[in-house]
């Protein structure tokens, strides 16, 4: 079996439409979403069953009894991430900033301190012709890199495919680091900005770091774009393939707005994206 | 005053938005807590940069006084630590520098030692003061980066326009605890108008004042404009797709600075921004 995983550093190059486009063109039998903070690709993967939903649970909050909270403050000194505020002559920790380590809990004098379990996302797996896995983190939710781990685990559940496509998040952080996990090939989606191209560099460097094979494509080219021999230069400086580049296309927002992915329809962005998809199959075969 | 421009989609145009409203106010302080991919440096270009390291502590083991007791393996929740051959092994990447394990340990064999996760660069570009968080390659969290960032600006009475990061995760409620609105940038597709409402979510949740800026509009269908409608969100600014502003802005220039037509358009958002935090904060008090 083997993974693509897209990532772009930036936000907004791309990412979700490239992968909706794969999914169509290779008539893919699992992909999952991995931009838990901000999931999008069901809105262009229209699936015909109901998804099998399943709490997230991420580490536990703890909470403190205030009715025999003493105020001592120990829990307060201790907690090394700002999260116990006083209230009054007790204590309260705030849950958005809570990780769960225990410390107050274990040096409580009293024992008034416990854990609660706490729901931080949904996990999602859609089971039709193809299974899709995705998740949505609760507003001000932490453990977005568990999350992550979860939604690609119930890829493995019970299907054995020969190609499998993982739309990624944003960021060189702990989502993107655990989607790396298990990926084959990562395929950098930028876009010919200096801001696209600085970011570009980030997620690079980071995925080289954790030995992932890496090729680049540029999205939302213009006649204009300038930059586009900066990432050229770039690629060949640094030895990553470049796969091609995806013209600025109007119809490319009409066509996510219809919940439709940019192959579904005839655009220039939908006939450039088919080419650079023949040349990533060459690479994930060679890998 | 302290704006919060958010989005929870990428790519949005939260960082055009805080880098040109930055630099139509007249003395104002710009802050990037994007710290994964940072980028309003590139529009600043800031000079007299002072950098800090931000750093975490990690536990160090002396293995001289450990007795292999296995208390602080036992009591990690983060499985940072681990028990192989009987000796104690850290994992530094998973661990939350919580100080637990050292708390524990009855031989007192632990301490702490520092590991840089990023930096803090601060410097000044055209009397705008710029504040730029940036992750250490490799690293997972910047939270801590964004903590040490929010400290540094807790007391400046300037104008203050903070640039968060995509989500509406951990990182961005960091960013936004101290802002007293919160600008969110949305786009014209289902993409956008989606990650508006969880953004919009988070806000709520957190009890922060808001309104939106529609960027890339193209006069067609804007699911995003409709979901404001729906919610009774004000709309601080519309900005309509633009070849020109995108060039300019894809070269990492400031648009109000190469063009008088979005200077006054930035003006106008401000103007809007400052009467919507005017008004409600009357109501408020």
């Amino acid at each position: 079996m083997k993974q693509l995983l897209i990532l772009s550093g930036k936000g907004g190059t791309g990412k979700t439409t490239i992968a909706g486009a794969f999914i169509k063109l290779s008539s893919c039998k699992s992909y999952a979403d991995c931009d838990v903070d901000a999931p999008n690709l069901h809105l262009i993967m229209k699936q015909n069953s109901i998804a099998e939903a399943q709490d997230f649970y991420g580490m536990n909050k703890y909470e403190i009894d205030e009715l025999k909270c003493l105020g001592c403050g120990i829990c307060k000194t201790l907690c090394k991430f700002d999260a116990i505020h006083k209230n009054g002559k007790t204590y309260q920790i705030d849950p958005f900033s809570c990780e769960g380590c225990a410390v107050c809990e274990y040096f409580c004098p009293i024992g008034i301190i416990s854990p609660k379990q706490h729901v931080s996302g949904e996990l999602l797996l859609y089971r039709s012709e193809a299974l899709f896995s995705t998740a949505k983190i609760k507003a001000g939710g932490g453990n977005s890199g568990l999350l992550v781990t979860e939604v690609k685990k119930r890829l493995r559940q019970d299907n054995i495919v020969d190609f499998e496509i993982i739309d990624g998040s944003p960021g060189i952080g702990c989502p993107v680091i655990a989607s790396m996990s298990g990926a084959d090939l990562i395929l950098l989606v930028t876009e010919p900005s200096l801001s696209g191209i600085s970011d570009m560099n980030r997620i690079a460097i980071t995925a080289k770091k954790f030995h992932v094979p890496t090729i680049v494509c540029i999205n939302k080219t213009t006649p204009m774009s300038k930059n586009v021999n900066i990432i050229l230069a770039y690629c060949a400086e640094n030895s990553i393939p470049m796969v091609g580049t995806i013209p600025y296309d109007e119809t490319v927002n009409s066509s996510i707005n219809q919940g439709l992915s940019i192959v579904d329809t005839d655009c220039q962005a939908g006939n450039a994206v088919r080419k650079v998809y023949d040349k990533v199959r060459q690479f994930i075969n060679l890998t | 005053m302290k704006i919060a421009f958010l989005s929870g989609k990428g790519g949005t145009g939260k960082t055009l938005c805080a880098v040109n409203l930055a630099s139509v106010s007249l003395k104002s302080v710009y802050v990037d807590c994007d710290i994964e991919e940072p980028n309003g440096h590139l529009f600043f270009k800031p000079l007299q940069v002072k950098s800090e390291n931000v750093e975490v502590f990690i536990p160090n083991i002396d293995k001289s006084l450990c007795d292999g007791c296995r208390k602080c393996v036992d009591f990690c929740r983060f499985n940072a630590l681990g028990f192989v051959q009987n000796h104690v092994v850290i994992f530094p990447n998973i661990c939350h520098s919580c100080g637990g394990c050292a708390l524990v340990c009855p031989k007192h064999a632990i301490a702490d030692v520092s590991k840089i996760i990023g930096t803090i660069e601060d410097g000044i570009a055209q009397e705008i003061r710029v504040i730029s968080g940036f992750l250490e390659l490799g690293q997972e969290s910047g939270v801590p980066i964004i903590k040490k960032i929010m400290n540094k600006i807790m007391l400046i009475q300037d104008f203050v326009l903070i640039d968060c990061p995509p989500g509406s995760s951990c990182a961005t409620v960091e960013s936004i605890q101290s802002a007293d609105f919160c600008v969110l940038v949305a786009e014209p597709t289902i993409f956008g108008a989606h990650n508006l409402e969880m953004v919009h979510e988070l806000v709520k949740t957190l009890q922060k004042l808001c309104g939106v800026i529609l960027n890339k509009t193209n006069g067609f269908y804007d699911p995003s404009e409709e979901y404001c409608h729906k919610h009774k969100i004000p709309i601080m600014g519309k900005i309509s797709y633009d070849e020109m502003l995108g060039e300019i802005n894809s070269e990492a220039l400031i648009a109000v600075r190469e063009n008088i037509k979005y200077q006054k358009m930035f003006e106008e958002i401000l103007n809007n921004i400052i009467e919507e935090v005017r008004h409600e904060t009357t109501i408020d008090s």
